[in-house]
């Protein structure tokens, strides 16, 4: 029983929602559904929180280093957490301070960083070592000069990269993000129906 | 060692200082590049600009502060025309930081504009589970955000008066910097219940979404930092992203400079090898 129940409750409910896109009728069962979706979801934050504080508590009895790391973690979500439920997450509030001062600048350092590494990998990996390879450099090249202001200016702009780079976004892209697209489609229905019928049970802790 | 070896093991570091430099030197001093308007924003800013004043726009930032520097400039753009053109504003988010971004791109413009909150735009703040909500907003947006991200009832908004559901948004806007974000507001909103939509988002992520922009699932898209600083030609108002295209454009340069010497120092040294 401990197996089947979930089995019953997936498939019936997978079944309400396949059906109910078919037969507006049963569309009222779906925004019940959808709801307990959300409340569910609220829930599963909860459980991480736990679950992220108990992971690095565990952490900083075993290891010495990780006072580092898990303590100012630690640290900065009670802040947070007290900072926006007792005073609000308002313009003009200390959680909004904190927020924009110190996690904006902090995850866009992070995400900029990408540049240095791409400039570095592009250098040392983008070769052209055959064909498709060289296919795929020129293609690169072109687009990174025709997207910026850069490739429609002085001699470049007799070459109409933006024009070439436009039509490679346009066509050969195009044509394969959606090959791309329509075989995860298909993934996405099969493992779906594997998981309705019972077939994929992961989701249970199964293999 | 001679100087192609030397060349081919150049010391990441030099790499680095010459990107941070083309990075930095346009920024301080700005070049002024031309910016030339691509049709999937031209598209988005036509269909801004023709719907009626006063038309319900939902814009949707599901983007965090890592994305800032690209989404941000595209969130302020977006949001001046929507005010310019006297529309309501309605904004929400899948990612929770997304609230606070949305909420400094309004105070970014606000001061170009008589506006009131409640009553020219409203942000009913971030909402946990992703397609569930979206399908939730189908059926009924004040049940699904039945208090504005202050917590206050939105009925108390004369903004939300009348707004039932998607037939009653003219246009969704989403902001997205990954999932969830403009995929699946794709597949529920626009697939489902036919709501027009744009989208915007990172550079890297905007050749995956030109099969939207060819069926017509999504009316414009804004890619990167070059969509922002193009949509804020049209706004004529220059911001980050205007100032920050120049910077990209010397990085991009740099770049195929780099790409360009390791592929003639590959060759060379590829020669000599057969040659040996």
């Amino acid at each position: 029983m401990k197996k089947q129940i979930p089995l019953i409750v997936t498939f019936i409910t997978a079944l309400i929602i396949a059906v109910q896109y078919f037969c507006p009728a049963l569309s009222f069962l779906q925004e019940r559904l959808t709801y307990y979706v959300i409340v569910v979801s609220i829930f599963a934050y909860l459980l991480g929180i736990f679950n992220l504080v108990s992971v690095h508590i565990n952490r900083i009895s075993r290891e010495r280093k990780a006072i580092f790391f898990s303590v100012p973690l630690l640290i900065g979500l009670a802040t947070m957490l007290i900072l926006g439920i007792g005073w609000g997450i308002g313009d003009e509030t200390t959680f909004n301070w904190f927020f924009n001062n110190m996690q904006v600048p902090m995850s866009a350092a992070m995400f900029s960083l990408l540049a240095f590494f791409v400039a570095s990998a592009a250098y040392r990996a983008f070769r052209a070592h055959n064909t498709q390879a060289a296919l795929l450099l020129i293609a690169a090249v072109i687009v990174m000069l025709g997207r910026v202001p850069i490739g429609s200016v002085g001699f470049l702009s007799y070459l109409r990269l933006d024009a070439i780079a436009d039509w490679i976004m346009t066509y050969p892209n195009m044509a394969g993000q959606r090959a791309i697209m329509i075989g995860a489609a298909l993934g996405v229905v099969a493992t779906s129906l594997r998981i309705m019928l019972g077939i994929e049970r992961a989701y249970m802790g199964e293999d | 060692m001679g100087f192609i070896e030397k060349l081919e093991a150049i010391d990441r570091r030099i790499i680095f200082v010459l990107i941070a430099l083309a990075v930095i030197i346009p920024l301080i001093l700005p070049i002024g590049l031309p910016q030339r308007v691509t049709p999937p924003v031209k598209n988005s800013y036509d269909f801004i600009e023709n719907l009626p004043k006063g038309s319900n726009i939902l814009i949707s930032a599901d983007y965090d502060p890592s994305t800032l520097p690209e989404i941000q400039p595209m969130a302020e753009a977006m949001i001046y025309h929507c005010f310019q053109k006297g529309h309501k504003v309605i904004l929400m988010a899948h990612w929770a930081q997304g609230v606070i971004l949305s909420e400094e791109a309004v105070n970014a413009v606000q001061d170009d504009f008589d506006i009131e909150y409640g009553k020219d735009y409203i942000n009913l703040g971030y909402k946990a589970g992703r397609t569930a909500v979206v399908l939730a907003m189908g059926s009924n947006i004040p049940e699904t955000f039945p208090t504005d991200t202050y917590g206050d009832p939105i009925e108390d908004f004369p903004i939300m008066d009348g707004v039932k559901n998607f037939e009653d948004i003219d246009l969704l806007i989403s902001l997205s910097a990954g999932d969830p974000g403009i995929p699946m507001w794709v597949m529920i909103a626009q697939s489902r219940f036919g709501q027009d939509m744009i989208g915007g988002c990172t550079a890297v992520s905007a050749p995956q979404f030109y099969p939207y922009l060819q069926s017509g699932q999504l009316i414009g898209l804004l890619g990167g930092m070059k969509g922002a600083a193009e949509y804020e030609t049209l706004v004529k108002r220059m911001g980050t992203a205007t100032s920050g295209m120049d910077a990209q454009s010397i990085a991009h340069l740099v770049i195929i400079i780099f790409i360009i010497i390791a592929n003639i120092t590959y060759f060379v040294l590829r020669k000599g090898e057969k040659e040996i």
